[in-house]
């Protein structure tokens, strides 16, 4: 395309993603605990995928 | 839903719904907002044909697929533990009123932090990965139970088979050589507070007889920065009214520090040092200023550092029905005060109205708590056509009832901070990720 270019596309609306497990850390607690920072949070599930990975 | 927004010189499409990210030129974003008459007919027909090849193609004006509409789970998996209502600060800007939360200076007595830790274990059923965190006033007051919170919430963790995450945030007064050293072997997280430059920090946080706090933490969170390795912490500061010029506190502590957090002040409107709506113009050039400069530092590994709200992992960031359901304050986390009372959050520690019951007989009022599990993304009016509300869920639980008396009606002035910050993380992201496209 000309005039855009893709930056990301994680496609959030797809259900094959949205498991709700509960294993991830509270937002508030995560760093600030001010400001629910939900986006700023990684999944629990991809977190330990990465680390098996890079082991 | 598409956001269309500027930031440091560049033009963004961002999909609601999707989260999906799309970096433009000028052209398409002023044809997007329907401002054609600077361009031929030729280019504006060539720009709205890309823009509905991605709208064909589910990429642009994705539709919402899944409609989480259910409630919160119950099940407990964080307690913040006030292991001290005393601090040896008196920043002037608390929300736990220097320390005590409208009651008495205390510390924790061991049998309450090893009923919490019981009762945190005993209420997680399935979970495995369980949070504590060691709050306060200041947790260091009160060490010593502390440590033997943590050797016994670890031997019960073991014997139920899961995995206790700890954190202590600390304002640093007391964090000795031999008190680093152990935060650094037991913590998953440290969260060490300063505010900035020593005039900003020395104003906001002075000791409890009037000096500065700034030449006695310094050299200490340094200390424990040295020994930290790889493993998280945070230097985690606050901004007020009186430096709204904060993006210059944020880069004087990145030049020590390597993982920084700063917040703005949530305070009642009467408050000398709260935020203002006429501050907001300011608060964005700051925070888009910051976002410049924290691109340009992260290309050389000596000025690299990370910048919590900047910090948003667009790929492996948590699913959507977290996203709806947003922050777990009386359902899935809770606070626990020294004499053993459990609320909701730190945030309403102390407040009689919100108090879920206490660690003793192990009871909550299930009616208060279902007050926090109904709400979320979708009972909030304001974040129905909101485009960040798939990153903030809706807000801070506490802070909709303090500003608003509904949880359900979010503090507007954090609304706006929200949506700004995370318009510079995508503008960060962009700027990281953005590869050669044919």
């Amino acid at each position: 395309m000309k005039h855009i270019k893709t930056v990301v596309t994680p496609k959030l609306n797809n259900s094959a993603q949205n498991t709700g497990c509960g294993e991830c850390r509270s937002s508030c607690q995560s760093a600030c605990k001010t400001s629910c920072t939900v986006g700023n949070q990684v999944c629990e599930q991809k977190t330990e995928v990465l680390i098996k990975t890079h082991k | 839903m598409v956001h269309s927004f500027k930031n440091n010189g560049y033009y963004y499409l961002y999909d609601v719904e999707s989260g999906n990210l799309f970096n433009v030129d000028k052209a398409c974003f002023d044809v997007f907002n329907g401002e054609e008459s600077n361009y031929s007919q030729k280019e504006v027909d060539e720009i709205k044909a890309e823009i509905n090849e991605l709208t064909q193609n589910g990429l642009l004006n994705a539709k919402n697929e899944n409609n989480f509409s259910g409630e919160k789970s119950l099940t407990i998996k964080s307690v913040c533990l006030h292991i001290s209502h005393d601090c040896n600060l008196r920043c002037k800007y608390c929300f736990a009123d220097e320390g005590a939360y409208h009651g008495k200076r205390e510390n924790m007595p061991f049998n309450v932090a090893l009923k919490a830790i019981d009762f945190l274990i005993e209420n997680s059923k399935n979970l495995k990965n369980l949070e504590v965190d060691f709050f306060g006033g200041e947790p260091l007051i009160n060490f010593d139970v502390l440590k033997k919170t943590v050797e016994y919430a670890k031997e019960k963790a073991d014997l139920a088979g899961k995995n206790i995450k700890f954190t202590t945030t600390t304002n640093g007064i007391l964090l000795s050589k031999e008190v680093s050293d152990y935060l650094n072997q037991t913590m998953d997280n440290v969260v060490l507070s300063l505010d900035g430059r020593k005039k900003v920090h020395d104003y906001a946080r002075p000791t409890a007889n009037g000096k500065g706090s700034f030449d006695i933490i310094l050299d200490k969170f340094k200390y424990f920065r040295s020994i930290r390795g790889n493993n998280s912490y945070f230097i985690r500061g606050t901004f007020t009214h009186d430096n709204t010029d904060f993006c210059e506190d944020v880069l004087f502590m990145a030049d020590n520090f390597d993982q920084v957090s700063v917040e703005p002040v949530v305070l009642p409107d009467s408050h000398k040092m709260a935020l203002k709506n006429e501050d907001l113009p300011v608060l964005f050039e700051q925070y888009e200023k910051l976002a410049k400069k924290y691109v340009d530092r992260r290309k050389n590994k000596e000025s690299w550092f990370s910048f919590f709200h900047y910090n948003v992992d667009l790929l492996n960031g948590p699913c959507l029905k977290k996203r709806v359901m947003g922050c777990g304050a009386g359902c899935s986390y809770i606070a626990v005060t020294p004499d053993g009372k459990i609320y909701p959050c730190h945030q309403f520690a102390g407040e009689k109205d919100y108090c879920l019951g206490n660690v003793f007989n192990g009871v909550l009022d299930n009616r208060l708590r279902q007050l926090f599990s109904k709400s979320n993304m979708f009972t909030k009016d304001a974040c129905a056509n909101c485009w960040a509300r798939y990153h903030c869920s809706g807000g801070c639980s506490a802070n909709a009832l303090h500003f608003n008396g509904d949880i359900d009606k979010p503090y507007e002035l954090a609304c706006q901070l929200i949506k700004k910050r995370l318009e510079c993380a995508l503008f960060v992201y962009d700027r990281e990720h953005n590869l050669p496209q044919n």
